[in-house]
């Protein structure tokens, strides 16, 4: 099944060509070159990954993560970092980062937590359906 | 703790090692835009080997990328070298248009996550005063930093240097929030720990910060 990703980060040379060598793998691959561009498509699309750049322009990769995972629980995020600092670690994953990755990232390993988030995202969403389902049975008592 | 630091000291500490991390940080970047890059070279050959047809230009065009991202590391990397050698020498007589402009280097990635545009303005003749290198740019990036605070909805900061008696004066101007913030907020016991040693005055206008150099501080 073709992983749905969004990859942001404001270093537009870097999202081209990680893109399209993610592309090249399979995947399907939308682009964000900006805080507010990632969370307008998170809001619009559906994806199973989000590969997010911790530092940014304009926001801060953590309130992204913040934001996405309010609206958006069930997508999975995989922060990026030139220099990953502990207690940024630390705060990501109490926020809900499915893992937090330095750069330069291998591409192995990046496709490799793409491959773990969707499978995550899928378990959520069959929990949340068989949820919603046993409401409905629930409702309408049969 | 046994020890204490003195204030010019432990502000000076404070100031390198946010300059080292953000530079290395930067050069992280640099670094993952070339891997990304040469990985994609990588995968055109895996593609030609296959038989498959590869764009000529789509190789140069990734070559000439490399080679911007080549340059623009170098740049850093001297930014870096003139902070690192700005220690060399406790006073020397500086050109104030290149304390501005490696000011701009060093502080560029900081104004753009706060999306602040930095405007400097290099004097046509060079203004040159007798200071110490290091304290100097200590302090003009502590006003920079508080600049950028209250840029205000503008967000740009003007940088300047004019000659102005025996000295000169170093102006961080078009600050828009500048009177939202209260007074007592800057100069701090840093800033002013670093002004008195370089024997130099802070100015807070109606949308500008003024610092007045001396001449020659020993005087």
């Amino acid at each position: 099944m073709t992983e749905r990703v969004l990859l942001v980060d404001d270093e537009q040379e870097f999202l081209d060509s990680l893109a399209e060598r993610m592309q090249s793998r399979g995947m399907n691959v939308s682009k964000a070159a900006t805080p507010a561009e990632a969370i307008m498509k998170t809001e619009k699309e559906s994806f199973d990954a989000v590969v997010l750049d911790l530092k940014m322009a304009g926001m801060d990769g953590l309130e992204v993560l913040r934001i996405i995972k309010e609206k958006r629980p069930e997508i999975q995020v995989i922060l990026l970092t030139g220099h990953a600092t502990v207690e940024a670690g630390v705060e990501a994953m109490k926020l809900g980062a499915l893992d937090f990755l330095e750069k330069p990232a291998n591409l192995a390993e990046l496709t490799k937590k793409i491959k773990e988030a969707q499978a995550k995202k899928m378990i959520l969403v069959d929990k949340a359906t068989e949820a919603k389902i046993k409401e409905i049975i629930q409702a309408k008592a049969w | 703790m046994p020890f204490k630091l003195d204030i010019v000291g432990e502000t000076g500490l404070q100031f390198y090692g946010k300059m080292s991390a953000s530079m290395s940080h930067e050069i992280k970047n640099v670094l993952s835009v070339i891997q990304e890059h040469a990985g994609l070279l990588e995968d055109f050959a895996v593609m030609a080997k296959q038989g498959g047809a590869i764009e000529p230009q789509r190789v140069t065009t990734l070559a000439t990328k490399i080679q911007g991202q080549i340059e623009r590391a170098n740049g850093i990397v001297k930014g870096m070298n003139q902070l690192a050698h700005s220690v060399d020498e406790p006073v020397k007589s500086l050109d104030l248009g290149q304390t501005l402009t490696l000011l701009v280097a060093l502080s560029q990635r900081f104004a753009s996550v706060r999306g602040v545009r930095l405007e400097p303005t290099l004097p046509s003749n060079a203004v040159t005063v007798t200071s110490s290198p290091f304290i100097l740019q200590n302090l003009a990036w502590l006003c920079l930093d508080f600049a950028m605070q209250v840029a205000g909805n503008g967000k740009v900061v003007r940088l300047s240097v004019q000659p102005a008696g025996q000295g000169a004066q170093l102006k961080f101007s078009q600050l828009e929030g500048l009177g939202d913030k209260p007074a007592e907020t800057f100069p701090g016991e840093q800033e002013k720990a670093l002004l008195q040693a370089l024997n130099a005055e802070v100015e807070m206008r109606i949308g500008e910060i003024v610092v007045t150099l001396p001449g020659d501080p020993t005087r």
